[in-house]
Formats: structure tokens, C-alpha cells, sequence
């Protein structure tokens, strides 16, 4: 094997590990700091496929997304154990039940699928800052404006909630 | 290959040394120009002029009891400074720190790795480092630590989008994001400030608020958080906050001078180049950088012991209503003038 390869299976374990140990840790804060393993793990992912712009845009956006994901854990979860509310056994069946399914589905529609690569894909620098700019700009110019004005009216919707009443 | 790794590994210990050397001395360069400045004596006991007193400080730290408290949560509150530490080491690794060294037919660069996003490694690094505080904060079980943690975050989030915006117009004039040719670009013309002269103020600004130095010193403000995020924090874990924000401190000067200052660039270079040895023009540069990063923290210094500190909503105010629209105007700024010149 490869050193790529081993770094490869210990990368992924550790995504695994830290995303399972993330849902089932009863702590919301041991969680959210289990999410931030899981992200490193997967920019290492990005950075074996010489990925690094993606590897460090990654870390980024989502150290700073977590951050705030962790104040909100603090400022708006009760973590007082006493008070929070027990859970009844049927919604706990119905979620397992519905997960599976979604998992079936999702098994159903992957299988059939075929591994096509993107035509720029196949290039192994694909990855690197120039080329990804240029493969964004022109040959998919507009889903990328496109999404980007998804952000912005996610933005303008956070901006109206927050704002106060106007009289 | 091999000489090569060990030549690496060398230079690693040696930028480890030198960040850890920096910041020991800067503690006692701070109570010098804090005296200076207040018409004080300052540290003078220990040593001719007081020059062990770093050492006698760090001798303190190690001999002082080790407290944790009994309600904190142990491995966070451990794994506070060792992050706060680790992120503050490692953004030295992609600074050029001068030329290249050659050595028989071997050049060895005086840079641990050019990789080509270098600012943005740098930017994903500091974006990290507020963990190291928030989780050590949080992790106190203490009112006065959360407080503190909580400014910090919030502040470090809110300043990270000015720079990042500063740092798009810098990128928008040199067309590269490795700090290697950033500093090349500024060899013998004229430096990045000359054209970049409210990025750069926008990014000392920010530089001041990510290291959480005063006037952003909200996140340990005495008079009413007792000592903000690392109060509970006693010995060596104490030390290791105090020194990561020394490091930060010379890591971003060193930034700022790759950055927006020429770097390890010297004045007439090309006609040194010509009358001097390879080596030895590198060893020129890499000290004629060196005392710009010393200004650097000197200027941090002058900062902080010059002006007072701000109040919370004039912090958030800064950063949200003045420091972001001036980057974003930058920026178009930076694109019409580039457009006017025929750069694109």
C-alpha cells in the first residue's frame, strides 16, 4: 500500500468515528466540537485529491459556521439536564423507522447511477485555485451566479427576521 | 531527497525557536515600552537591564501550582491552550522568511513550504485559533470566562470578514495567493502599501482584533471580566495564552510585512545582487525582515499602550458598519482603477 492509501483509511476512520460519536454524544457541545473533527478529516480528503483551494476554503467556512453554530449551542440550548424534556418512545420508532427508509432510498438511487465524471473532472489539477476559477466562471457560469443569489436572499431573509419592528 | 527532509525539519525547529525566542522577549519588550511610555523604569532586576526576566517569568509559570477546577470539563479545558498554541505556531510555516540559500548545488529556500494558497492556509489557521479560546472559556464553567470567551469569538468572527475582504483586493493587484511571489512582486518596485494603502489599514485594524490586542482587548478586559476567558487558568496553561498571543503577534507583523511592507525585499537589491554573495544577500534580507517584524510588534505595543480601550457595541460598530463597506469599496475601488490602467 501506499502512504496515500493509509493516510487515505485513517482519514475516513476518523470522519466516521468523530460523525457517529457526534449524533450519539449526549452533550451538544462535545457535538458540535466532534463536527469540527469530522470537517478536518474530509479537508484531508480534499487535500489527497489535490484539492487544496477546496481543502483550506473547507476549513474556513466551516471553523467560522461552527463557531457560530457552538454560540448558539451556548446561548440558546438549555443544557440543564434536569429540565430538559423527556422523550416518548413512538417519535424515537417513528425516526429510525423513517431513516432506514431514507437510507433505502438512498442505496436504491445510487445504485443504478453510473461513476460519469464532470468532462473538466477528469483533469487531476482540477483542483488547484486557477482552474477551478476558470471552470466556475465559464463553463458553469450560471448555476454559480445562481446559488450565490440563493445566499443572498438567505441573507436578506436573516437580515428582515432579526430587524425590529417597524411601527 | 533525504538532506532535503532533514534540512526542513531543521528549519521548523528553527522557526519553532525563533516564534518561542520572539515571544519570551516580547513580554519583556512590552513592560520596557509600557514603562518607556509611562515614564517608568520597567523590569530591571533580574539580570543587566532586566534581560532575564522572560526566564525568570517562565521559570514562575512552570513552578506555580497546577489548578483545575473541580466543575470544569478536564480535556477541554486542557485542550484550550494546547490549541490556542498549536494554531499560533503554525502560520509560520508558510511566511518566506528571506531568499534562498545555496549550498554546493543545493538551494535550500529560508521558507518551510510555498504552497500556493499561502494567505489563505494563514486565513484558515487564524480562523481556528478562536477555538482555543472559546473551548478553554467554555470549558471553566465559569461566568466571567464564557463572558470573555464569547467577545472573543464574536470579535474574531466579525473582523475575520474585513480582512478577508482586504486581502481580495491584495489578490485582485497580484494575481497570486502564494506569499512567495507576493514577496517576489515587490522586489525592487515598489511595495504593496503604495497601492493598497486602505486594504492595508484595514488589515492592520482587523490584525489588531484577531490577536485580541488592545484596543481589542475586550475578551480580557479586567475591569469587567476579572481576566476574560483564561481566569481560571493558573501555571503553565495560563502561560501558554499569554504566549500564543505574543507568537500571534509576531506571526500577523511578519504577515503584515510580506503582505503590504516588501518583505524580506531589501532597498536596492538587484545592485547588491550584483557585488554580493547569494548567501550572504539572503542573510541580509532575512535580517533586514526580521527588524521590520520587530517594528512590527514595537508598533503593537505603541498601540496599545497609546490608546484606551473600546466599548462593546463601538467595537461591533467598527467592524460591521465602517471596516466592512470600506473593504468592499476597496475592492471596487481596486477593480476600476485596474480596469482605468488596462490591467485586465
Amino acid at each position: 500500500m501506499y502512504l496515500s492509501q493509509y493516510i487515505f483509511f485513517f482519514l475516513s476512520g476518523l470522519a466516521i468515528a468523530s460523525a457517529l460519536l457526534m449524533i450519539l454524544d449526549k452533550n451538544p457541545v462535545h457535538s458540535v466540537l466532534y463536527l469540527v473533527v469530522t470537517f478536518f478529516a474530509i479537508a484531508g480528503h480534499y487535500l489527497l485529491l489535490n484539492a487544496q483551494f477546496l481543502a483550506v476554503v473547507h476549513i474556513i467556512v466551516y471553523a467560522g459556521a461552527i463557531m457560530v453554530l457552538f454560540l448558539y449551542v451556548i446561548m440558546m440550548l438549555n443544557l440543564n439536564k434536569e429540565i430538559e424534556p423527556h422523550k416518548q418512545q413512538l417519535p424515537k420508532v417513528a425516526a429510525v423507522v423513517s431513516a432506514c427508509l431514507l437510507m433505502l432510498c438512498l442505496i436504491a438511487a445510487l445504485k443504478s447511477a453510473e461513476v460519469n465524471m464532470l468532462p473538466a473532472a477528469r483533469n487531476s489539477n482540477i483542483g488547484l485555485m486557477d482552474n477551478l476559477g476558470k471552470t466556475l466562471f465559464k463553463e458553469y457560469m450560471l448555476p454559480f451566479e445562481v446559488s450565490s443569489i440563493l445566499f443572498l436572499s438567505a441573507m436578506v431573509g436573516a437580515v428582515f427576521l432579526s430587524k425590529k419592528e417597524i411601527h | 531527497m533525504e538532506i532535503f527532509i532533514v534540512y526542513k525539519i531543521i528549519l521548523v525547529l528553527v522557526v519553532f525557536a525563533i516564534s518561542l525566542g520572539v515571544a519570551a522577549y516580547s513580554t519583556y519588550a512590552e513592560r520596557k515600552v509600557a514603562a518607556f511610555m509611562q515614564d517608568r523604569v520597567g523590569p530591571d532586576r533580574a539580570g543587566p537591564f532586566g534581560l532575564l526576566q522572560p526566564l525568570a517569568d517562565g521559570l514562575k509559570m512552570f513552578m506555580k501550582e497546577e489548578i483545575i477546577p473541580s466543575v470544569s470539563n478536564k480535556y477541554l479545558f486542557i485542550l484550550g491552550p494546547s490549541l490556542a498554541m498549536l494554531t499560533a505556531l503554525m502560520t509560520g510555516v508558510v511566511i518566506p522568511w528571506g531568499g534562498d540559500i545555496t549550498i554546493g548545488n543545493t538551494t535550500f529556500p529560508l521558507q518551510i513550504t510555498d504552497i500556493n494558497i499561502g494567505i489563505l492556509y494563514i486565513f484558515g489557521v487564524v480562523s481556528f485559533g478562536v477555538y482555543g479560546i472559546m473551548i478553554g472559556g467554555w470549558a471553566s464553567n465559569n461566568k466571567y470566562s464564557l463572558l470573555g470567551a464569547l467577545r472573543a469569538s464574536s470579535q474574531m468572527i466579525s473582523y475575520e470578514i474585513a480582512m478577508g475582504l482586504a486581502i481580495v483586493a491584495l489578490v485582485m493587484t497580484t494575481g497570486t495567493l502564494s506569499l512567495k511571489e507576493i514577496v517576489a512582486q515587490q522586489g525592487g518596485t515598489w511595495v504593496n502599501f503604495v497601492y493598497q494603502p486602505l486594504g492595508c489599514l484595514i488589515f492592520i485594524i482587523c490584525a489588531f482584533a484577531e490577536t485580541n490586542r488592545a484596543p481589542f482587548d475586550l475578551p480580557e478586559c479586567e475591569t469587567e471580566l476579572v481576566g476574560g476567558y483564561h481566569t481560571e487558568y493558573s501555571s503553565m496553561k495560563l502561560g501558554f495564552y499569554l504566549f500564543a498571543e505574543y507568537i500571534n503577534m509576531f506571526i500577523s507583523s511578519a504577515v503584515i510585512m510580506t503582505l503590504y511592507f516588501g518583505g524580506y525585499n531589501l532597498p536596492f537589491q538587484d545592485f547588491l545582487a550584483q557585488h554580493l554573495n547569494g548567501n550572504v544577500l539572503s542573510l541580509f534580507q532575512f535580517l533586514f525582515f526580521f527588524g521590520k517584524v520587530l517594528f512590527g510588534i514595537f508598533f503593537f505595543m505603541w498601540i496599545r499602550w497609546t490608546i484606551p480601550r473600546f466599548r462593546y457595541d463601538q467595537l461591533m460598530n467598527l467592524g460591521w458598519k465602517i471596516l466592512i463597506p470600506l473593504a468592499i469599496f476597496n475592492i471596487l475601488a481596486t477593480g476600476v482603477m485596474m480596469f482605468a490602467l488596462g490591467k485586465v
